[in-house]
C-alpha cells in the first residue's frame, strides 16, 4: 500500500508542476481542475501513511521509528504527523488543500488572476513535494522489518499535541495561499481593493488556525512539561510567533488597502513575508541550529534545503515586488492623524516587535559564528518585545476611533485622562492594598483599558443600544478580537506576576504548607497503562475547607526509553493549583519524593483571551452587507 | 500638511521607534544573553560577575551528587579537563539527570564564588538528544 501512496505522491507532484504551468498561463478552468485533482491524489497518498500507522506496518521505516503496537489508537493516528517526514506530508497536503479550496472558493470575477494564484500555489506545492519526496520521504520501506517499533516520542502522546500540528499547519501553510495571491496580483500589476478584499479573507483563514494552534501548543507545554509556565520564549515558540505577528500586521494593513486603496506596496510585502516567516519557522524548528526544549527530528541537511527554499521563493517574490512596487501608488490623501495613520503606526510597532523577536531568536547563531556560545532567554524578550507591544496596546483604544482621511483629535485629552485614570487606579490599588509590583498593576490596568476600549468602540459605532446587534459582523469581530487581547493581557500579567512556586520533598505520610494550602503526600503507587508504567502520587491539599485531590504521575515509556511528567491540576475559579512530580531521592535510607507546586492565578484568562481573538477572526470573515467575493 | 511634511513625520516616527527598539535590544542582549561556559572555559576566562546569569555545561561527576534536607541537591560539573564547578540547585531535576551524564545548568554565582547557584537544569531529554552545547564534549567515563 505504501508504494501506492508513494506513487500517488509522484502523481500529485506532476499535477502540481502542471498546475504551475497551466495556472501561470491563465487557464482558470483547467487550473482549478488540476488543483482539486492534486489535492485528492495527495489526500489518498496521505491516507496510505495513516493506514501504515494504524495497522503498525513495521516494514515502513517511518512507522518503525515512531510507532508501537501497544500505543493507543488515537496516537497511532496522530502519530502520523508526530515526526518530521509525516508532518512534512501533512504540510504538503494542507498546501494542496488550500489550492483546492482556492479553486473552489476564489471568485473575484478575474479569471486570469485566479488562475495565476492557483499557478503560484502549484509552484509552492511542487517545491514542498520535491522536498518531501527527495529529502524526507515517509514512504521508505525496510528490508528487514522488526517486530516492534520504537514508539512515538511520549511527550507527543497527548490530545492537545495530536491537534496542535494540523491546526498550526493550517496557519503556516495558509499563508502560502496569501503569498500566491500577492504574487499573482504583482504579476498582473493589479493590487487593488478587490484584491485586498480577497486577500483579507484568506489571510484571516490562515490567522485564526495559527492563533489556535499556538495556543494549543502553549497549553500542551503548560501541563505536559511540568515547568508551570505557558510561554518560554523558546526558538520553536518564537518561530510560530513571528508569522503570527506578521499576519496580524497584514490583517490591519490590508484593511487600509481594501477600504481606501492605500498601503498597497506594504500590504503586498507583508503578504509575501508572512509565508517567508512560516518557512523560516520550519527551518528553525527542523534544522536543529538552535537549542530548543521542543527540538525533535533535527537534521542540518534538511534545514539547509528549507533555507534554500526560503531564499528561492522569497527572492522570487521580492524580485517581482521590486519590479512592480513603483506602480503601486497610494490611494486618497490622508493626514497622519487618521485611521490610515493609526494603522500605519500599528504596523510599524508590530513589525519592529517582530524584528526584536527575530533578533533574540537568531542572536545565538550570530554569536556562534563569532565563536561564542550563548542563549537568549525570557529576560531579553521582557525588556524588548513586551514594552514595545505595551505601547501599541495602550494607544489601540484611542486610535481605533479615528476616522479615515483626517481624525478629530479635539477629545484626545479626554482619552489620555481616561487612560491615566484606569491605569493609575490599578497601579495604585496594586501597589497599595494588593501589594504587587507597580508594573503588574499597570499591566492589569492595560488589560481593563483594552476591554473597555473595545466595548466603547462597539457602543460608539452602534450609537443606539438596540442597534448593537445590527452592526456588521466585521465590527463584532474586531470588538471580540481587541477585547480578547485585553483578556489575554489580564491573564498573562496575572499569571506571570502573581504566580507562586515551591519545591517540596516529602516522604509518604508527611505534610507541609505551601501558599496557604496544607499538603499531605498520601501515597505513591505503581500503575500501568497501555504502553507505559508509572508512579502515581496521591496528594491532598486543603485550604479553608476546600479539599483538592492531586494525582501527578511520572510515566516511563519503555519502548521509547523515556520518562514523562503528567501534572495534576486543580482548578479554583480562573486559577490553577498545579503539581508536578519529580525525582525519587533516597536520603538516609528513607525514600523521598520531590514535587513542584505552582499556584497559577488567572491562567485561564490567557486561553479565553486567545479563544476570543479566534472567534473574532472567524466573525470578521463574513461578508458585510451587499458584498461578496 | 503637505505630503512632504507628512512623510517626514512618518519617517521620523518610524526612526524613533526603530532607534528605541535597537537601544532596548542592545541593552537587553548585553545584559541578558547568557554566555555558555564549560569548567575549563571558566578557568581560562575567569569568573563572570556575581549575579550575572550564565550557563555551565559538562558532566555530573560520578559520586558527587548529594541531597539536602528539603529539595536541595548538590553536585559537581566537570568536563574531563580537570577543572570542575560546584553546583547547588533546589527543585526537581529532569528524568535523565544522572551521575556521569551531560548537564547544562543555568544560574549565577552568588556570594560564595565557589558555588554556582542554578535555577534551571537541562539534561538530555531522551536517549538520543543531547543539549546542543554538549555535542562537542566527550563523556569522561561513560562512552554514551
Amino acid at each position: 500500500m505504501i508504494e501506492f501512496g508513494h506513487f500517488l505522491a509522484f502523481i500529485g507532484f506532476s499535477l502540481s508542476a502542471l498546475l504551475t504551468y497551466v495556472g501561470l498561463k491563465g487557464d482558470r478552468r483547467l487550473a482549478g481542475f488540476l488543483a482539486i485533482a492534486a489535492f485528492l491524489v495527495l489526500f489518498v497518498s496521505f491516507l496510505t501513511i495513516v493506514r501504515a500507522f494504524l495497522i503498525s506496518d513495521f516494514s515502513v521505516a517511518l512507522v518503525t521509528n515512531n510507532s508501537h503496537t501497544m500505543k493507543p489508537f488515537i496516537y497511532k493516528f496522530a502519530g502520523t504527523w508526530g515526526n518530521h517526514e509525516g508532518s512534512m506530508a501533512l504540510w504538503c497536503l494542507v498546501m494542496a488543500g488550500f489550492g483546492a479550496a482556492g479553486a473552489y472558493w476564489l471568485r473575484t470575477g478575474r479569471e486570469v488572476f485566479e488562475a495565476r494564484t492557483l499557478g503560484v500555489q502549484g509552484l509552492l506545492t511542487t517545491g514542498a513535494l520535491a522536498y518531501l519526496l527527495f529529502a524526507s520521504s515517509p514512504f521508505t520501506r525496510l528490508d528487514n522489518p522488526p517486530l516492534q517499533g520504537g514508539d512515538l516520542n511520549p511527550l507527543l502522546q497527548d490530545p492537545a499535541l495530536a491537534a496542535h500540528p494540523p491546526m498550526l499547519y493550517l496557519g503556516y501553510v495558509g499563508y502560502s495561499f496569501v503569498f500566491a495571491l500577492a504574487a499573482a496580483g504583482l504579476i498582473e500589476g493589479r493590487i487593488d481593493q478587490i484584491w485586498a478584499r480577497t486577500a483579507r479573507r484568506w489571510a484571516m483563514a490562515a490567522f485564526v488556525p495559527l492563533t489556535l494552534g499556538i495556543a494549543l501548543g502553549s497549553y500542551w507545554a503548560y501541563y505536559e512539561l511540568g515547568w508551570g509556565g505557558w510561554w518560554f520564549w523558546d526558538p520553536v515558540e518564537n518561530a510560530s510567533l513571528m508569522p503570527w505577528l506578521v499576519g496580524a500586521a497584514l490583517l490591519h494593513s490590508v484593511i487600509v488597502t481594501e477600504k481606501r486603496g492605500s498601503f498597497r506596496a506594504w500590504t503586498t510585502l507583508l503578504a509575501v513575508m508572512a509565508f517567508c516567516f512560516s518557512i523560516l519557522g520550519a527551518f528553525l524548528v527542523r534544522s536543529g541550529l538552535l537549542t530548543s526544549v521542543h527540538a525533535f527530528a533535527v537534521d542540518p541537511l534538511r534545514g539547509s534545503l528549507l533555507l534554500g527554499g526560503l531564499l528561492f521563493y522569497g527572492g522570487l517574490a521580492l524580485a517581482l515586488f521590486a519590479a512592480r512596487a513603483p506602480s503601486l501608488k497610494g490611494g486618497p490623501e490622508h493626514l497622519l492623524i487618521s485611521r490610515e495613520g493609526a494603522l500605519m503606526g500599528n504596523n510599524l510597532v508590530i513589525f519592529v516587535a517582530t524584528l526584536t523577536v527575530l533578533l533574540g531568536t537568531m542572536f545565538p547563531l550570530i554569536a556562534e559564528a563569532a565563536g561564542e556560545v550563548m542563549s537568549v532567554g525570557e529576560p531579553y524578550f521582557n525588556l524588548t518585545f513586551t514594552p514595545i507591544m505595551a505601547i501599541a496596546l495602550a494607544v489601540l483604544p484611542i486610535v481605533q476611533a479615528w476616522s479615515w482621511g483626517r481624525a478629530d483629535v479635539s477629545s484626545l485629552w479626554k482619552w489620555g485622562a481616561a487612560f491615566l485614570l484606569i491605569v493609575g487606579v490599578f497601579a495604585l490599588f496594586g501597589v497599595g492594598p494588593m501589594n504587587i509590583p507597580l508594573l503588574s498593576g499597570v499591566g492589569f490596568g492595560l488589560g481593563v483599558w483594552l476591554i473597555g476600549g473595545a466595548i466603547y468602540e462597539l457602543a460608539r459605532r452602534a450609537k443606539l443600544p438596540r442597534r448593537v446587534f445590527k452592526l456588521p459582523k466585521r465590527v463584532w469581530g474586531m470588538t471580540l478580537a481587541h477585547a480578547g487581547l485585553g483578556v489575554f493581557v489580564l491573564g498573562a500579567v496575572g499569571e506571570t506576576s502573581l504566580r507562586s512556586h515551591t519545591t517540596l520533598a516529602l516522604e509518604v505520610g508527611q505534610s507541609t504548607e505551601v501558599a496557604g494550602w496544607a499538603f499531605t503526600l498520601e501515597d505513591v503507587d505503581p500503575i500501568e497503562g497501555p504502553n507505559w508504567y508509572a508512579d502515581k502520587a496521591t496528594l491532598t491539599a486543603t485550604r479553608g475547607g476546600v479539599e483538592a485531590l492531586l494525582q501527578p504521575e511520572k510515566r516511563i515509556y519503555p519502548a521509547a526509553r523515556m520518562p514523562t511528567t503528567e501534572t495534576a491540576i486543580h482548578k479554583t475559579g480562573l486559577s490553577d493549583l498545579y503539581v508536578a512530580i519529580g525525582d525519587r531521592r533516597t536520603v538516609e535510607g528513607a525514600p523521598r519524593w520531590t514535587f513542584e507546586v505552582f499556584v497559577n492565578p488567572m491562567i485561564d484568562l490567557i486561553y479565553w483571551g486567545v479563544l476570543l481573538i479566534g472567534i473574532g477572526g472567524i466573525l470578521s470573515m463574513f461578508p458585510g452587507r451587499g458584498k461578496s467575493g | 500638511m503637505r505630503a512632504r511634511t507628512k512623510r517626514l513625520y512618518a519617517v521620523g516616527f518610524a526612526a524613533i521607534l526603530v532607534a528605541s527598539a535597537a537601544v532596548l535590544a542592545s541593552v537587553a542582549l548585553r545584559r541578558h544573553a547568557d554566555l555558555f561556559y564549560t569548567p575549563a572555559l571558566l578557568a581560562e576566562r575567569g569568573m563572570p560577575e556575581q549575579g550575572q546569569r550564565v550557563r555551565i555545561g559538562g558532566f555530573v561527576e560520578t559520586g558527587s551528587l548529594t541531597y539536602g534536607d528539603g529539595a536541595e541537591l548538590y553536585f559537581i560539573i566537570e568536563d574531563g579537563s580537570g577543572e570542575s564547578v560546584r553546583v547547588t540547585y533546589t527543585g526537581i531535576v529532569p528524568d535523565l539527570f544522572r551521575e556521569g551524564e551531560g548537564v547544562v545548568a543555568t544560574g549565577a554565582f552568588g556570594e560564595n564564588p565557589e558555588v554556582f547557584e542554578a535555577s534551571e537544569i537541562l539534561a538530555k531529554h531522551d536517549e538520543t538528544y543531547q543539549p546542543r552545547e554538549l555535542r562537542d564534549l566527550e563523556a569522561p567515563d561513560a562512552g554514551t
